[in-house]
């Protein structure tokens, strides 16, 4: 791999340096302005718009020229996206791509034409690593370890665990359960009673933990619960209520994501930690393209988003922040 | 509750497959979770597993119900689970921008009845096939609830509205009381008039019932509007319950379930004689069966597996070839005497006779 | 063209002997038949004559029990419609067996398309399209699908496929039966011209006119055997009715009085007629008719199958929408929007098929009796249970309906029992016209005299009666005035003494005036 890269890597170099010595790219902003092509997936929840609006949040940070093509879900409207920023001539191309296979000859049409690729939030499927520049997503095992290793130390190393699972054979749902595993096996005092799935949605969610909570003798001896997502934990929260007992207190409640509506109920006292999906994904990409655009330094071939973890104090004010973006 | 049921007292004899697969799976749940029947109060409100399942089997009830006369007439309606995400979203959407309870189940109730409106014309008037016709909904709908909502969870403070879904009266659920309120009016409505019998003809033979005289087209938009409003019930309860419109879940799949509901309850996909009970009682063994599976432990991964062999266990009960050994109710007796010459062979719509 | 040379002597297609039975019911029993070149040749016969099963069995859709066919002599055993082309016989039913959406010159070269370099070579295609059906004398855009044009057109292109496909014979079912009158002259220039290159022809039709117009020849069948085969002009309408009906005929009885001013006894019912229809009628369905029916009276309708029957009282009941002339119940005009609409009015119809159209067969036999009643009450004022048995069992004993109860599932009951189960849902809306369609048809012989006795009873209790019948002593025996019908035209009235057997068969048989017969606009 590391062989191959080189060489491509090399190849890119040589021809940034020579489109710079011969002044082409026909969108070349005037100013000497980088331009970036961004295919987004579309805008099917919260978390999406938020990485949209960051993206173009950032890119004017550091005077990048954003064009964004929205592709509603469909990986032929991504393709001609990337065709479409090929022949623009665009400095650089982001692919939030809906789906892992099917992108090795749209790719290939990138590198012919030097064009670097990166991939935001989601991996693909590829046997040629050299068709993309880096992927930048998050580390949904480290999420779940971020999780795990929070609850141990704030529990003394002594907890039973239900778990929400995200769907059935999703990866985050796989990724970020084994994260979490990893911190109860090392942990004597703490394990994890019951899992089932919530299907990642608020209303399964509260379904499961009512049965949950029905079959752990009323809650009484559940110390945690731990959601793949937020949205099973706001749901789950709703379902330790109505049980009589005090979400965040008698039930602690950790989940993954970091949605504005977890920080609310976080600042209510009914949650007690998230660890945040970032959707700062284009922050970090811009950071590597300019890099490599300066002195043709190649980045890592993933470069992993911090999984931060929130707790109540900062809640109301990252409350704040967020509810807009979102 | 004693309501009124088709045909000749059909009694519990007919409906045996149904009340002991419920029975069954009832007794299932309590062997894996002996404390499943424990009832206790909480917070003045009934709280226990059998009180989970009549609760969350409640929004497939409450599809079940419209569910059973489209399919009595011969059709069928997949466009309930996104008529739910609608009605959610409009309920939500509206409390948001501060509405007035009242206006805002009127609209949510309406955008329903607006939803069946439509696909009562589409298949009475232009006689598109009733699966196509919803078809159009079920996809176009969730599309309608994502503009309405921006794509965004949308979430509400209003104690009005989420005790549709979380409150209760006289200690039961909620949700619990509209869907039996509504058995009992959508019964009421089609058996204390002759609406049940038209809408059981025009499943039967729509050529015939419009020759007698029934208004075909009337009674097949009243049957979809009628599903329409009760999807919208469903939307409404499942919105209040998590105090958010969910409109990319929210009733996903359930037409599914409903559709599954009714086929359990004994009414056939051919149109005809229905059993609104029954149909209620096919959804809560779904969701006794669902409640079983989380209380059970089971890892996730054995979910559908375990729901998909139940569920055969309850068709095999009912197939004809099974009830040729179970006791047979008056009316489905095989012709006896000759006075009576042969039957007309089970096959409906065979019809090449020869003429001598 | 073929590989061998045909006996001079043999006839086209000869077929002998051939037999068929369905699950014990002899559909063909010996059945004779000749087709010569360059011959149009009219089979015909009833409802069950077996003319289908002749066709199907001749090209192997069927396998036959026992007989032979032959094609100039040499004997051949097809085994469907293909392989039945591939050996010079090309089959056209009335339903075009071609592909709507496909453009007309892919229908017309359909799995033999000219192909070069392994491509279909769509420009030959589309010139020997236009080459073929400029033979037929017509000029249509080839590229265009089929399904744009009219039946008439599809039709031809579908005999030019098969002819193209080198047919000898040429077998057309009920080529005209969806065609005007204008489109049937057209289709019928094309059969002389093929006729004149030596192509035999097979017609089968219910119309009259038309075999008296183009045939040379005609083979009538009846029950499965053969009545006769005789040269069109050898063969007077008279007898070619009688052959078809099974009658033998006095030739006295030949012409009817067309012109119904000259029936005298027109003027004796003074009463006001309970419906009036005046130059009622639908394209394509039924000419233009008069009809007037008086409280009390039974009319019967008379007519070989196809002849417009059906289509009279479909028009009447509303269940088919006239598209012209005016009707008037109680001599007030109005228009017969649907059978709602009739119900309302008093009117009542047991249609002829009983169980698409009559029976909802998996409700119980209660509910079936008061379906119509209900109906025009309409849903929110239902009959009460107690009276919906009452009335139930009032009927399941006054016409005798043998069930063990009224719960029983309608579908279960005898096909006659059914047929009196419908008569009672309508005389339980008490009609002031009762239409019923073929009430016998497919019922034992017991309940068969019962149903006619009934009809008797009713008229009697002053209902009126419009009765479609096949079985021509039944109709003599109830009707008081018989209106006969004949290639969906009113062709006579009969009323009081003319009302005979024979009277029917010549009005059916009788030559198609030019001036046109009465009922019909000039």
């Amino acid at each position: 791999m590391s062989r191959n890269w080189l060489t491509s890597a090399a190849t890119a170099a040589a021809t940034a340096m020579a489109a710079l010595l011969i002044g082409l790219g026909s969108v070349q902003a005037a100013d000497g302005k980088l331009v970036v092509g961004f295919s987004q997936i579309g805008s099917e929840s919260g978390w999406r718009a938020a990485e949209t609006k960051t993206a173009k949040a950032e890119a004017q940070k550091r005077g990048i020229d954003l064009k964004i093509s929205d592709a509603q879900q469909k990986q032929e409207n991504q393709i001609k996206a990337v065709r479409s920023f090929v022949a623009q001539g665009v400095d650089a191309i982001f692919i939030a791509p809906v789906v892992a296979t099917g992108w090795d000859a749209v790719l290939k049409e990138a590198k012919e034409a030097k064009i670097p690729v990166v991939l935001l939030d989601r991996q693909i499927d590829t046997k040629d690593q050299s068709l993309y520049m880096t992927a930048v997503t998050s580390d949904t095992v480290h999420e779940g370890r971020v999780a795990g290793e929070w609850l141990a130390k704030q529990t003394g190393g002594t907890c039973a665990v239900v778990e929400l699972q995200g769907t059935v054979g999703s990866s985050p749902a796989i990724n970020r359960k084994k994260g979490f595993d990893e911190v109860v096996a090392k942990t004597p005092g703490m394990k994890i009673i019951r899992t089932q799935s919530g299907d990642f949605t608020r209303a399964k969610g509260k379904e499961v933990m009512e049965s949950f909570i029905k079959a752990e003798d009323g809650g009484k001896r559940i110390c945690a619960v731990y959601a793949h997502n937020d949205d099973m934990a706001v749901g789950a929260i709703q379902a330790i209520r109505e049980a009589g007992l005090k979400p965040g207190k008698d039930i602690l409640v950790v989940s993954i994501d970091g949605v504005p509506d977890i920080f609310k109920a976080m600042a209510e006292g009914e949650a007690n930690a998230t660890v945040e999906l970032t959707p700062n994904m284009a922050g970090p990409a811009y950071d590597v393209l300019v890099a490599f655009k300066k002195d043709g330094k190649a980045p890592p071939k993933w470069i992993k988003t911090e999984s931060a973890l929130f707790t109540p104090d900062t809640a109301k004010a990252e409350y704040e922040r967020r509810k807009d973006a979102y | 509750m004693t309501l009124p049921l088709p045909g000749p007292a059909p009694g519990l004899l007919r409906a045996l497959p149904q009340y002991g697969a419920l029975a069954a799976v009832l007794l299932a749940n309590w062997l894996l979770f002996p404390d499943f029947f424990s009832i206790r109060l909480q917070d003045g409100r009934l709280f226990g597993s059998l009180i989970d399942v009549l609760n969350r089997g409640a929004p497939v009830a409450l599809l079940a119900i419209g569910m059973t006369m489209v399919i009595a007439t011969r059709g069928i309606d997949l466009s309930v689970g996104a008529v739910m995400a609608i009605a959610g979203a409009v309920a939500a959407t509206m409390t948001q921008a501060g509405w007035g309870l009242p206006a805002v189940l009127a609209a949510s109730l309406g955008a329903g009845l607006l939803c069946g409106l439509w696909n009562g014309l589409l298949v009475a008037l232009l006689r598109i096939q009733p699966i196509i016709a919803t078809l159009i909904l079920m996809v176009a709908g969730r599309g309608v609830a994502q503009l309405i909502t921006e794509g965004q969870i949308v979430t509400f403070v209003s104690p009005g509205l989420a005790a549709i879904g979380s409150g209760s009266f006289l200690t039961v659920p909620m949700p619990v009381v509209i869907t039996a309120a509504l058995l009992a009016v959508t019964a009421l409505l089609v058996r204390a008039t002759a609406l049940g019998l038209m809408i059981e003809a025009v499943g039967v033979n729509r050529l015939s019932s419009a020759g007698a005289g029934v208004n075909t087209p009337v009674v097949l938009v009243a049957v979809y509007v009628w599903c329409g409003l009760c999807a919208a019930v469903a939307g409404l309860i499942v919105t209040a319950d998590i105090r958010g419109a969910d409109v990319n879940n929210a009733g996903l799949w359930l037409e599914l379930d409903a559709i599954l509901a009714v086929v359990i309850g004994g009414t056939s996909l051919l149109g005809g004689r229905f059993g609104l009970l029954l149909s209620v009682v096919g959804a809560a063994i779904i969701q006794a069966m669902n409640t079983g599976i989380l209380l059970s432990g089971f890892k996730p991964e054995f979910n559908l597996i375990v729901k998909a062999a139940v569920l055969l266990a309850v068709l095999l009960l009912q197939s004809p070839a099974l009830t040729l050994l179970l006791p047979r109710p008056k009316g489905a007796r095989p012709p006896l005497g000759p006075p009576l010459g042969p039957p007309l062979g089970p096959a409906k719509r065979e019809s090449g006779s020869v003429k001598p | 063209m073929t590989p061998y040379s045909p006996q001079p002597s043999a006839p086209l297609l000869a077929i002998r002997g051939l037999s068929k039975a369905f699950l014990g019911v002899q559909a063909l029993d010996g059945v004779d038949f000749t087709l010569r070149h360059g011959e149009i040749h009219a089979l015909l016969g009833e409802n069950g004559a077996g003319k289908s099963t002749l066709i199907k069995t001749l090209t192997g859709v069927y396998r036959r029990d026992a007989g032979t066919v032959a094609l100039e002599g040499r004997e051949i055993a097809p085994r469907g419609v293909e392989e039945a082309q591939r050996l010079h016989i090309g089959t056209v039913y009335q339903e075009v067996n071609l592909l709507p959406n496909l453009s007309v010159a892919e229908n017309l070269f359909l799995g033999r398309q000219p192909m070069r370099f392994g491509f279909v070579d769509r420009g030959a295609m589309r010139r020997r399209a236009r080459a073929v059906l400029s033979g037929f004398g017509l000029s249509v855009d080839v590229t265009a699908p089929l399904g744009r044009f009219s039946v008439a057109t599809q039709q031809i292109v579908a005999i030019a496929r098969a002819v193209d496909m080198s047919a000898k014979a040429l077998i057309l079912d009920e080529p005209t039966a969806s065609l005007d009158a204008q489109e049937v002259a057209v289709l019928f220039g094309v059969l002389r011209a093929l006729k004149g290159r030596g192509i035999g022809i097979v017609f089968v039709t219910h119309f009259l006119d038309q075999v008296y117009a183009v045939c040379d020849r005609i083979t009538v069948l009846r029950n499965g055997r053969l009545v006769g085969e005789r040269r069109t002009e050898d063969l007077p309408r008279l007898d070619l009715v009688a052959m078809m009906l099974g009658r033998e005929l006095e030739a006295a009885a030949h012409r009817i009085a067309a012109d119904p001013a000259a029936d005298t006894q027109a003027g004796t019912d003074a009463r006001p007629p309970l419906v009036r229809f005046r130059g009622f009628g639908k394209a394509r369905s039924v000419e233009p008719f008069d009809l007037d029916i008086r409280p009390g009276e039974v009319v019967g309708l008379a007519g070989l199958l196809g002849s417009g029957r059906t289509e009279t009282v479909r028009l009447v009941f509303g269940m088919d929408r006239a598209d012209r002339g005016e009707a008037a119940v109680d001599g007030r005009t109005l228009r017969l929007r649907g059978p709602r609409e009739a119900i309302r009015l008093g009117f009542g119809f047991c249609p002829e098929d009983r169980k698409k159209e009559g029976i909802v067969g998996e409700l119980s036999v209660r509910e079936n009796i008061v379906l119509a009643l209900q109906a025009r009450q309409g849903w929110l004022r239902p009959i009460p249970r107690r009276r919906q048995e009452e009335i139930a069992d009032r009927f399941i004993r006054l016409l005798d309906i043998r069930t063990p109860d009224a719960e029983r599932p309608i579908q279960l009951l005898s096909g006659g029992n059914q047929q009196k189960a419908l008569l009672a849902r309508w005389l339980a809306t008490e009609p002031r016209l009762l239409i019923l369609d073929e009430p016998t048809r497919g019922i034992d012989v017991g309940a068969h005299a019962e149903i006619i006795r009934l009809i008797e009873r009713l008229c009697a209790d002053g209902m009126a009666l419009l009765v479609v019948s096949s079985e021509l002593e039944e109709i003599v025996a109830y009707s008081r005035r018989v209106v006969v019908l004949r290639d969906r035209r009113h062709v006579a009235e009969l009323r009081g003494g003319e009302v005979t057997v024979d009277r029917i068969v010549s009005a059916i048989a009788s030559e198609p005036v030019p001036a046109g017969p009465e009922g019909a606009p000039a």
